[in-house]
């Protein structure tokens, strides 16, 4: 804990606090962390086992199963790929790739610079629109390879 | 519970209600090949497919560890479609396995190769891409090798029941699943304790102790004077390396096997023990005299040591600043002995043979050696000494008994045999502090309060007028409770005995396996009594010796007389005594 800052322990005390009566508080109270905190690291792993009685073993286990949590800080946008069956066979593959070698980062990295993070994501529920990409929310549909450049300008430029 | 039919084969049995396949089909005569069985269910996970029978009626074959009789219910175990859905499940662990069994050291005792051979799985069977592998053979402990991991999570299971710590869990998913402290780190960046309990119940060579054969080797070659030693809990289980019933004491067949491997010399660390409570009994009595910080808790389990300095740093100035015995027999070998028989400390090599894996990392400790002499050099499991025997040829069950050495060391009375199981330094301490109070012997010598496999024993006794409330606690789930209790500042006790592992160092995570496909001659509930079994071994040979209190040994009170002046004295606490140090439980990587 001697890591974390004091109004980084303030924050995750206060977000542990919320579901401590609740008979498996584990789930929400990671979700809330990733919203509100950006990322779940060690350090924060760690005071959450101490609130919870959880081992950080098993913490660090959950946060690694769901993709939803991150153990490094997100990218200013969140560039959510799908590749889930009906993207996927849209062609999300090759969307991916070329965000990829744009930002020069993997799936599930992000960029030095700190403004993207690419993550491959399976179904998001938008089959109808397929290969579909959600930017921080914003939902663009049946892209193909050469709308990436444009897109990824437009946040540079702080268009969007 | 209520009866239930059912029907195995064909045939028609009744069992109790609420039972997997798996138990009642047990209880029925069949063994379904499976890698659980045996465990009591600390794999409770239903993943790995190899108890696969036909239930009819039922969707496809189910898995009997998780499935429950039901009324009616008819099972077949020996169908074709059943026998090679079995064989497909080991085959198919088998593909994501290391298969070098050859080398693996725990091949004799390897459950998933016993389940290979029961179903008949073919190696090679189906080919691709592997999990990606982690070794960590940092510690001198215990050593994780992922690429014999078949993720059953019984380590995980275990470290939890034992300790409340389950310093290991499942990361990350799908195929890329392994098992780890987090972060996929070593122990030794862990709140790992060393224990080996992981050790003692992983079915394949996943999770081990790390050997030291090796090392004792080259002492050997490079001439130094090998001396050995061994704790009590080794000789109530060696035996059972050499199919002996578990239970039967072996101490003077060990001695001679040491022997024959060429040690200098035998001692038993019982010796150091009775030196352990005559400084022990006297650092507690000082403690209540002086008004000095109680409880007053035991410090003879690494184990323990380790949990307390990463989990209780403010609790430190209540351990007892003893060396664990063994330790306390090399420092005075490494001098005492050294100087009467004219050894230079340098040229003299200390194995200590211990029922544990945290005693490797223990005598690595830099409060445990002097201008880079250490107080013991090597740690050997009692398995490992069971491969040594093996290796070197020698008969066990055909060694005649013979003594431990005994000349200006090695002497030692039944209180020092005792150590071995939850509640026996207590017991050793009680006799020893009852004589120094009340210049008698306690009529009973037998504190029974102490004794039995309870999680957490309390007693009081009232000698001469003093009060002493003790406790006894074994497993750091159970040790948390009084930890606690001290904490809080509502603690009732003066002294307190914790081990690390459950029943004490019988059931060390250096213990010879307990796993009953391997043991056809033992009972069938053979998981829920060896620890008995064992202990029982120990106060038997308690009982046997002349001498039962510490204090009566006439080398311990010569070795006062001739070298160390005092229980405590200065001299006895820069060899015996040592220093703790309060530690982070995930050390911050670079």
């Amino acid at each position: 804990m001697l890591h974390l800052s004091e109004a980084a322990v303030v924050q995750i005390t206060e977000i542990c606090d919320r579901y401590l009566d609740e008979p498996t508080p584990l789930m929400m109270i990671l979700s809330d962390i990733q919203k509100e905190y950006g990322y779940i690291p060690l350090e924060v792993q760690e005071l959450v086992s101490q609130k919870t009685g959880i081992s950080v073993a098993e913490i660090y286990g959950v946060v690694t199963f769901y993709s939803f949590f991150s153990l490094n800080p997100k990218g200013k946008y969140v560039i959510g790929c799908c590749l889930g069956t009906a993207c996927y066979v849209k062609g999300a593959q090759q969307v991916i790739d070329k965000f990829s070698e744009l930002l020069g980062v993997k799936p599930g990295e992000t960029t030095e610079d700190g403004l993207f993070t690419l993550d491959a994501l399976r179904c998001i529920g938008a089959c109808g629109i397929a290969p579909a990409v959600s930017i921080n929310g914003k939902v663009y549909p049946k892209l193909s390879v050469s709308d990436v450049p444009g897109i990824i300008e437009s946040y540079r430029e702080g268009a969007v | 519970m209520a009866k239930i039919n059912i029907k195995i084969e064909g045939i028609s049995y009744q069992v109790e209600e609420g039972l997997t396949i798996l138990e009642a089909a047990k209880l029925c005569g069949y063994n379904i090949p499976s890698l659980c069985a045996y465990n009591h269910g600390e794999c409770s996970q239903g993943s790995c497919r190899v108890c696969l029978v036909e239930v009819k009626g039922a969707r496809g074959l189910v898995a009997s560890c998780v499935y429950p009789v039901s009324e009616g219910m008819e099972i077949v175990i020996s169908s074709q479609k059943a026998v090679a859905a079995r064989r497909a499940s080991v085959e198919l662990l088998l593909s994501n396995h290391s298969v070098q069994c050859q080398q693996c050291e725990k091949n004799e005792y390897c459950e998933l190769l016993y389940a290979a051979k029961v179903t008949g799985a073919r190696e090679g069977m189906f080919e691709g891409v592997k999990t990606p592998v982690t070794v960590d053979e940092v510690t001198p402990a215990i050593i994780r090798d992922t690429s014999k991991c078949i993720l059953c999570g019984r380590c995980i299971e275990r470290c939890k029941n034992a300790h409340g710590l389950s310093v290991l869990g499942f990361e990350k998913r799908g195929f890329n699943t392994i098992v780890g402290p987090a972060e996929n780190r070593s122990f030794a960046d862990s709140p790992c304790i060393m224990c080996g309990q992981c050790t003692s119940v992983c079915p394949t060579g996943a999770l081990m102790e790390k050997s030291e054969i090796a090392k004792v080797d080259q002492a050997f070659r490079e001439g130094k004077f090998v001396v050995v030693q061994t704790a009590p809990a080794v000789r109530a289980a060696l035996g059972e390396e050499f199919g002996m019933k578990i239970g039967t004491p072996v101490t003077g067949k060990m001695v001679a096997a040491l022997r024959r491997l060429g040690f200098n010399r035998v001692y038993d660390t019982n010796y150091a023990a009775d030196l352990t409570i005559m400084e022990e009994a006297t650092e507690l009595l000082g403690r209540i005299k002086n008004n000095g910080v109680l409880p007053m808790i035991t410090s003879c389990s690494p184990g323990w040591i380790n949990y307390a300095e990463i989990n209780y740093g403010e609790l430190l100035p209540h351990l007892s600043s003893c060396k664990s015995p063994h330790e306390m027999f090399g420092a005075i070998l490494k001098s005492y002995y050294c100087e009467k028989n004219g050894i230079d400390p340098k040229d003299m090599f200390v194995v200590s043979i211990m029922p544990c894996t945290a005693k490797k990392y223990e005598k690595e400790r830099e409060q445990l050696q002097h201008d880079g002499i250490k107080d013991v050099d090597a740690v050997l499991t009692t398995r490992e000494l069971g491969k040594l025997i093996k290796r070197s040829g020698i008969n066990f069950n055909m060694l005649p008994d013979e003594e431990f050495d005994n000349d200006i060391v090695g002497e030692y009375t039944g209180a020092g045999v005792i150590f071995g199981v939850t509640g026996g330094v207590m017991e050793a301490a009680l006799r020893t502090a009852y004589y120094a109070l009340t210049g008698k012997e306690h009529e009973l010598i037998k504190f029974e309060q102490v004794r039995g496999f309870e999680g957490i024993k309390e007693a009081s006794l009232d000698i001469n007028g003093t009060v002493i409330n003790v406790a006894v606690a074994h497993g750091m789930k159970n040790a948390k409770v009084l930890l606690e209790e001290i904490k809080n500042g509502n603690s009732k006790y003066h002294f307190i005995e914790i081990m690390g592992c459950p029943g004490g160092c019988i059931a060390g995570g250096g213990q010879p396996y307990v796993k009953p496909q391997f043991l056809p001659n033992e009972e069938p509930d053979i998981l829920d009594t060896y620890k008995q079994k064992r202990a029982a071994a120990l106060y038997s040979e308690d009982e046997r010796q002349t001498l039962r209190q510490s204090h009566k040994n006439e080398q311990i009170k010569k070795l006062y007389d001739e070298f160390l002046g005092e229980p405590n004295s200065h001299k006895a606490h820069e060899l015996l005594h040592t220093s703790y140090k309060e530690r982070e439980a995930f050390k911050v990587l670079k």
